[in-house]
């Protein structure tokens, strides 16, 4: 690769032809502030459309001033990106910026995680003196997302997330000038929109705009109430997030004080959905293994691949998107929905209390699980099965209001029975881990063997598309994995033309999986973040004296006791549910 | 239609076609051409002056001779008609009477090709604003 | 004999189909239809005096014709040789009637290059066109010219960019040249927004053969066969004449397939705009083709390097394109032989404001601004004083009496503070109040902004918002400062050529007037008048007679004085709603910059 050398407030620094000023400067050891742009490394993810022009920075011989993230550096360029002219442009476009939002930073959702109030800050905005009119819009309000747009600084990056990365197409640029925000198209509400609520556009959004529906005061409601029994799930990439939001380094598993923490809070019962991810294996395996033992026999209205049914926020795309292929994924309901499920019989029933004096709270890395847990298929006489789902943020943020100190805390365990997890059902959490768990009990019930190695490492990786042929016993099975619902939108297309190679395909919604889920600590565009929080789900795993989901002896219990066999008739009354075809549920097709 | 299919056919066409507009062109360059206005009002048309426009006109072109003929209206010199006012380039306009298509022939060949004056010009007695 | 008769939208609009066929149907009651010819062409340019008829070939020049003096031009003038008079356009200065375009001092300085058929040929008819040289450099360039050597000839004539901003056109043609891809576009930028400016749009109406041969020259040059045109939807006069004309060049064998057997394929397609300011930017341009949000992206990469479909794409705007053939017949060296030093050939000018000869004209580089506003313009309306010209459309700046002798190029106008652009000229005169001048572009600024980056997005909404206090009379001396340091920062900051430019009006108007924005923010007074918030509603004690019909009709009771005796107005009250200047009857009432009457009438 050819290097080219440029000075950069006069330290020189040499760089590969093709790095943009921006990255020689970081190079160099100097951050230029920035605002709109946002990278994800390795994911292939980033927005740079040169629209806030916080980035500026002073270029020798050129007219005007240079933006920085979108400027290709190149040799001999000389650069100031602290000279006067540039800290009074850059401070008067913040201040331009400002005026255009609102100042109501003590009730925002974003306060403290804002970027924008970040750079006021670091600029030492202290007065704006071109205040003006202030664009303003409807308040929009989803079962997952709420979309306050004033707060809208045209970043594009929720569009950018919406379009290129989910092909969803659910948020665009609208309006022109001054009023331009945004928006689902003619400025509808998101609910009457394509939108799957994976709110990745919460993910990567700098400002208040785009946030969850907040559910702690309802939960608050709940634990106080004496007439309720309230217990708690928690996902799996949960624990692998929610010390970050307490200053820790991201990566580091808290699962024990996460625990300890929600015990304190006052759930009643402290479990964990890994228990029902596990359940999920046996059900979706057994799937698995009868769709394909079919299609062995040559039956030829089993249809495969079969794909995997986890993530609302894929489900939702898929019954928007393709509704001809409803009877390809997975009839078996995700963790979070079989965990309310069996809470609300088997575990009711066991502790004597009525399904509606039984509130379940899930906590989760994920904002389409909100609007998951409210849908009709997940009620039972109108009461669901899972009451609130709440974002690991809002765990974090409760756990600061009861001003626990989540440092102190010891580490705890998890409630019996439905607390105890395997290694398969933690590494649900990153993009491959399901498909992973999912044939290590595949492989073991369909050969009658033992694994020689528990792990599949072919089957990770953060590829968007990835694919792996694993051996069962002389049966090589295809396995499809993707994240990113454009990355899914591929291999569906591939289904629908009836050219899929693959038995079997994982997909997970949010790039990454659920450790990149969006209702996680914002990553604000550091994709290290996302590797360690994964590094941390496989440890955890390796840590886990049972790592096979057909050996945990609560879900052989579960079954013993409750359900019977895997697939069985009471199963499928719990455990299972059908799709539905969405697409004329979108006012305006895509 | 046929296609053009080469630059020939192209310069062609353009030829043929010119002849349409011909008038046009020679009206914006009129000043480089011989100029012919013929007197056509009443008393002009009365005593001939269609014949001697037709005349110009035909016997301009045949003989090869780029010029603009227009009529225009009474000049004045009723008692002369038909009069004709002939403009040769970087020349004053100059004015012939009793002009029948003889008169006519004489003023072309005479005139116009060798600037060679003829008798019967009526000496101007105004200033036009052009 | 051969009656042309303008068909331009302007024209149009005042009925020039009609005189047409009113010309026509007298024709044929005289049965003179197969002596004399009418032929609808493209606009004169002396739009101020439209419609236009001219006849030829005696070169009469009849302006405001109605369709009613279709006969009368037919009976007096074809018929008796007669002109009518009363048609003719009379010369303000000397107020004699003119008889033919090139006596007019509307014409005289004019060089029609780009213009060269407009006004002269029947746009519908290729052959009027073929006539006239169209193809011919086509022909030329595809039989005896490689594409380099082409691309010579033009980067030699040194003719710039017409649509603003002024990049070297034959350069341009190089580089999309070089761009190594499988296919390439040309794209011919008619999305014309400038208020006012119509130069694309009669050059389309009135001989768009000359730009589909040039766009045609161009994907020789640079290896491509695709042309696309973007064109303002609303331009449906335009958008009938390309169609008609590419319809018409393909059946000759002039576009298409095999082009004058050369084996050079090129097939030109339209695409409409919906009118957006910014896509004539062109990344916008080119998104908005891809049916994406008309918004201007980073550059590089330029459109020759990644454009439409992210290939390499040469755009030009019609102008540009509408000299190529000219340079290609007339050689590189006639071309660069007129103009200034750095601006070479004719520059096509939208004449508008307060002018006497609003219109269309084509002047040589270098020509001073007072040719234009005394000699073609005819000079300033109603004999007032000349006090600034906005060149270069809204983004361009206010020049004023300093600049009048300044030779018009490219290099001259950014010097003073403005631009070429494409090629708007709106004259002011001593009534214009420059702070409202600055406003009424920064709102078109304002609307026609995409959006996508900030300070162009917010900074000209907050630019418009001052000026407008200021104009209210709620200025202070800081918000001169303020709208200074908006500009500065917002030309130095945004993303594409029109944000870059957007405060020119904000700057030019401050820099030159700025006693009048003074004025404003200090004394609360507007010498114009103009600003209602800062005029004085003032009754002439001499011509007012106390008959109490203002005072009656005064909303807010403002008004005061005895039956009989002179009123007077009080100030402080008034909210300026002009009703006592709609019930006096003695024209007593009057709006100044000052609380006393300055003098009396």
């Amino acid at each position: 690769m050819e290097k080219i050398k440029l000075t950069i407030d006069n330290k020189e620094v040499q760089v590969e032809k093709g790095a943009t000023i921006l990255e020689a400067a970081r190079k160099a050891g100097i951050e230029i502030p920035t605002l709109c742009h946002m990278e994800l490394h390795n994911m292939n993810i980033e927005n740079k459309p040169g629209g806030c022009r916080i980035c500026v920075v002073e270029v020798q011989g050129r007219r005007n001033l240079a933006p920085s993230c979108i400027t290709e550096a190149t040799d001999g360029m000389v650069i100031r990106t602290n000279s006067t002219r540039v800290l009074n442009a850059r401070t008067t476009v913040m201040k331009l910026i400002v005026s255009d939002h609102p100042f109501d930073c003590l009730v925002c959702a974003k306060s403290g995680d804002c970027e924008l109030q970040t750079l006021a800050k670091q600029f030492g905005i202290r007065d704006i003196p071109y205040m003006g009119e202030k664009s303003t819009y409807r308040k929009d309000t989803s079962p997952s997302i709420i979309r306050d747009v004033d707060k809208c600084i045209m970043c594009r990056r929720c569009e950018m997330m919406c379009n290129e990365v989910q092909t969803v197409g659910a948020l665009n640029a609208v309006n022109r000038g001054f009023m331009s925000v945004v928006a689902p198209a003619f400025e509808m509400d998101l609910i009457d929109s394509p939108c799957t609520y994976c709110g990745q556009c919460v993910a990567v959004c700098p400002t208040g705009a785009l946030s969850e529906v907040n559910h702690t005061s309802e939960v608050l409601r709940a634990l106080s109430d004496l007439n309720k029994t309230v217990v708690v799930q928690t996902a799996p990439s949960v624990r692998a997030a929610l010390g970050e939001e307490f200053g820790l380094a991201p990566g580091t598993l808290v699962t024990g004080k996460m625990a300890a923490a929600l015990r304190r809070l006052g759930f009643d019962y402290v479990f964990d959905t890994d228990f029902a991810a596990d359940l999920t294996i046996m059900e979706e395996g057994t799937e698995l293994l009868g769709r394909l033992k079919a299609h062995l026999a040559g039956d030829k209205n089993v249809k495969l691949p079969i794909l995997t049914s986890c993530c609302p926020g894929w489900v939702n795309f898929f019954e928007h998107n393709f509704p001809d292929l409803l009877d390809v994924p997975s009839t078996a309901k995700s963790p979070q929905q079989m965990f309310g499920a069996i809470a609300k019989t088997y575990f009711a029933d066991k502790i004597g209390v009525n399904r509606k004096d039984l509130i379940v709270v899930s906590v989760m890395p994920c904002l389409a699980k909100k609007y998951e847990c409210q849908r009709d298929e997940f009620k039972v006489d109108g009461n669901p099965d899972v009451d609130y789902s709440m974002t690991t943020r809002e765990l974090a943020q409760f756990i600061k209001q009861a001003n626990i100190d989540f440092h102190d805390l010891p580490d705890e365990d998890f409630d019996t029975p439905l607390g105890e997890s395997t290694g398969a059902a933690i590494i649900f959490g990153n993009t491959g881990g399901v498909i992973e768990a999912a044939c290590r009990t595949a492989y073991e019930v369909f050969t009658g063997k033992s694994l020689d190695k528990i792990e599949f490492h072919e089957l990770r990786g953060i590829e968007g598309i990835r694919s792996a042929t694993i051996d069962f016993d002389g049966l090589p099975i295809n396995i499809g994995i993707a994240h990113g619902l454009g990355n899914a939108r591929k291999l569906l297309d591939e289904v629908r033309a009836g050219r899929s190679k693959y038995h079997a395909i994982e997909i997970m919604a949010c790039p990454g999986g659920c450790i990149g889920g969006a209702g996680q600590p914002f990553h604000h565009g550091h994709s290290e973040i996302l590797a360690a929080r994964a590094k941390a789900i496989y440890s955890e795993d390796e840590q886990k004296v049972i790592r096979k989901s057909h050996e945990n002896p609560y879900i052989k219990k579960l079954y013993d006791e409750f359900l019977g066999a895997p697939g069985s008739e009471k199963a499928h009354e719990l455990l299972h549910i059908h799709y539905y075809d969405k697409s004329d549920e979108i006012t305006i097709h895509h | 239609m046929n296609k053009i299919k080469t630059l020939a056919d192209l310069k062609r066409m353009q030829e043929n076609v010119k002849s349409k507009v011909s008038l046009r062109d020679k009206a914006s360059r009129a000043e480089d051409l011989v100029q012919v206005k013929v007197a056509m009002a009443t008393c002009g048309i009365a005593s001939g002056a269609k014949e001697v426009m037709e005349f110009f006109v035909v016997e301009l072109d045949k003989r090869g001779i780029e010029a603009v003929v227009t009529q225009t209206g009474c000049m004045g010199y009723c008692f002369a008609e038909p009069t004709v006012e002939i403009t040769l380039k970087d020349k004053d306009p100059v004015v012939f009477g009793y002009v029948d298509t003889k008169k006519a022939d004489e003023i072309i060949e005479k005139y116009i090709k060798d600037g060679e004056f003829v008798d019967g010009i009526i000496p101007r007695n105004y200033e036009t604003i052009k | 004999m051969h009656i042309l008769v303008c068909g331009g939208t302007g024209c149009q609009s005042s009925d020039s189909a009609k005189i047409q066929s009113n010309l026509e149907k007298e024709l044929a009651l005289k049965r003179l239809q197969d002596d004399v010819q009418v032929i609808r062409t493209g606009c004169f340019g002396f739009c101020e005096k439209g419609p236009i008829v001219n006849v030829l070939p005696d070169n009469t020049f009849y302006v405001e014709v109605k369709p009613e003096d279709a006969k009368e031009i037919i009976d007096e003038h074809v018929i008796k040789g007669r002109r009518v008079e009363r048609l003719l356009y009379v010369d303000p200065e000397k107020e004699k009637h003119v008889e033919d375009s090139k006596h007019m001092g509307f014409y005289k300085k004019q060089l029609r290059i780009a213009l060269r058929n407009c006004g002269f040929i029947d746009p519908e008819n290729i052959e009027e066109a073929i006539a006239h040289d169209a193809y011919q450099a086509l022909g030329k360039v595809l039989a005896e010219y490689t594409p380099e050597e082409t691309i010579e000839v033009v980067k030699k004539s040194q003719l710039r960019g017409r649509g603003g901003g002024g990049f070297p056109a034959g350069l341009k043609w190089e580089i999309t040249r070089k761009s190594v891809s499988d296919k390439k576009y040309v794209v011919c930028n008619a999305d014309e927004g400038d208020p006012g400016a119509f130069m694309d749009r009669s050059i389309l109406e009135g001989d768009p053969h000359s730009v589909l041969e040039a766009m045609a020259i161009c994907g020789y040059c640079i290896g491509s066969d695709e042309g696309l045109i973007y064109i303002r939807a609303e331009y449906p006069l335009a958008i009938k004449r390309l169609k008609i004309a590419i319809e018409q060049a393909e059946s000759f064998g002039l576009l298409g397939e095999n082009i004058m057997g050369t084996g050079f394929n090129f097939k030109i397609r339209l695409r409409y705009g919906a009118g957006a300011f910014v896509c004539g930017e062109e990344t916008s341009l080119i998104h908005s083709m891809e049916g994406k949000r008309g918004e201007p992206t980073n550059k590089p990469p330029f459109p020759s390097v990644r454009g439409y479909l992210g290939k390499p794409t040469n755009v030009n705007n019609v102008e540009t394109f509408a000299n190529i053939p000219a340079i290609i017949l007339k050689g590189a060296e006639w071309f660069a032989s007129i103009g200034t030093e750095n601006s070479k050939g004719t520059k096509v000018f939208a004449l508008a404001g307060k002018i006497n000869n609003v219109g269309l004209i084509e002047v040589p580089m270098g020509i001073t601004l007072r040719e234009i506003i005394y000699e073609i313009g005819g000079g300033i309306k109603g004999g007032k004083k000349f006090k600034a010209i906005q060149t270069g459309g809204p983004s361009g700046g206010c020049l004023t009496e300093k600049h009048l002798d300044t030779p018009i190029d490219y290099d001259n106008l950014l010097k003073a503070g403005s631009m070429m652009g494409s090629g708007g000229m709106i004259v002011m005169d001593e009534d214009d109040c420059m702070v409202s001048v600055a406003k009424f572009y920064m709102d078109f600024i304002v609307e026609e902004s995409c959006g996508k980056c900030a300070p162009c997005r917010i900074g000209n909404k907050r630019l418009y918002e001052i000026l407008d206090r200021i104009t209210q009379g709620k200025g202070t001396i800081e918000d001169l400062a303020k709208l200074r340091n908006l500009s500065s920062v917002i030309k130095d900051t945004s993303l594409c050529g029109l944000g870059q430019t957007s405060p020119n009006p904000v700057l030019s108007t401050l820099t030159n007037f700025e006693e009048e924005y003074i004025e404003h923010v200090v004394d609360k007074k507007c010498r114009s008048g103009q600003c209602k918030n800062l005029s004085y509603y003032v009754i002439d004690e001499e011509l007012c007679v106390g008959c109490g019909a203002c005072l009656r009709n005064c909303p807010v009771h403002a008004i005061t004085g005895e039956k009989r005796q002179a009123h007077h107005i009080n100030t402080d009250l008034c909210i300026r709603c002009d009703a006592c200047i709609a019930k006096c009857s003695f024209d007593a009432i009057r709006i100044q910059s000052e609380p006393k009457i300055l003098a009396h009438k």
